[in-house]
């Protein structure tokens, strides 16, 4: 077995880090729900490029199966939360997600 | 080689990436995420994991991303959509996804038109053996998968459900 991976770990470690830390970013800074759920999904993603990357790092197929098993969450996590933001939009009028802070009041 | 491919692929999506959290339209922000998740997949490419490749390509810009392009355009609609579309037809819409695509087709061209072995880096895994673990010791995190998929199908279908019957009500 060849397990000569040229480019090294960490830089794509790096580029997963990246990733994740725009995507949190985004999380935190914007108020759009479609915006937020973009962010999440940029961030799943870079998990599974971390994943992806690690199992390169020593030629197995593990890496890729958590990185399909992550891709059917995020499928699942979209589909449910695009339904709640079809009903923030019918119910406030809104894509804002501060509009639906009611727990405070 | 492969290095400099791996550092062009990871420039275009951290760049796509950043345009994604920054920009204030939503379908602009959706067509760079797609871009974002392009990148992903060469890099998964150049990577040796021709299979995550595939799959990020065909469900995540292929089903995730069409999902929230069908809400976006669900929500917009009524708004001056005449309008709204003339100025998506400008340049100033599509010269930017469309300069990073160009890149990562080049990069896909030189990997395609060489050997497979001069461009991936380390061992290939291919659908076979992702396919072979995933049915042997994984089994259980499949069914679990399987699961969770059912119960999101059967959240997504209450929540729109009741939104489609009340705009229908709505309308009437």
């Amino acid at each position: 077995m060849n397990f000569a991976l040229t480019l090294p770990v960490e830089h794509g470690l790096v580029v997963a880090t990246v990733l994740f830390l725009i995507g949190f970013t985004g999380v935190l800074v914007r108020r759009n729900v479609m915006f937020v759920l973009m962010s999440l999904e940029i961030m799943m993603n870079a998990c599974g490029l971390a994943f992806v990357i690690a199992g390169a790092k020593w030629g197995q197929p593990d890496g890729q199966i958590m990185f399909m098993l992550i891709l059917a969450l995020a499928a699942a996590e979209v589909a449910v939360a695009l339904g709640i933001v079809l009903q923030l939009s019918r119910r406030f009028d809104t894509l804002d997600v501060d509009a639906a802070s009611e727990l405070n009041d | 080689m492969e290095n400099i491919l791996f550092y062009i692929a990871a420039g275009v999506a951290i760049a796509s990436t950043v345009r994604v959290v920054t920009h204030n339209n939503a379908s602009h922000a959706l067509i760079y995420l797609i871009v974002s998740l392009l990148s992903v997949a060469v890099i998964f490419f150049l990577l040796g994991a021709p299979f995550a490749a595939a799959l990020e390509i065909v469900v995540y810009a292929g089903a995730i991303v069409v999902l929230f392009l069908f809400v976006v355009m669900m929500l917009n609609l009524g708004r001056g959509s005449i309008q709204q579309e003339n100025r998506w037809l400008r340049p100033s819409m599509w010269i930017g996804p469309g300069i990073l695509t160009s890149v990562l087709f080049l990069v896909i061209v030189y990997v395609l038109s060489g050997r497979p072995e001069d461009v991936t880096s380390g061992v290939v895994v291919g659908p076979r053996e992702v396919g072979a673990e995933l049915f042997g010791p994984y089994l259980l995190a499949v069914e679990l998968a399987g699961i969770l998929l059912l119960a999101s199908l059967v959240g997504a279908y209450h929540l729109g459900r009741r939104y489609m019957s009340d705009r229908r009500g709505d309308n009437s």
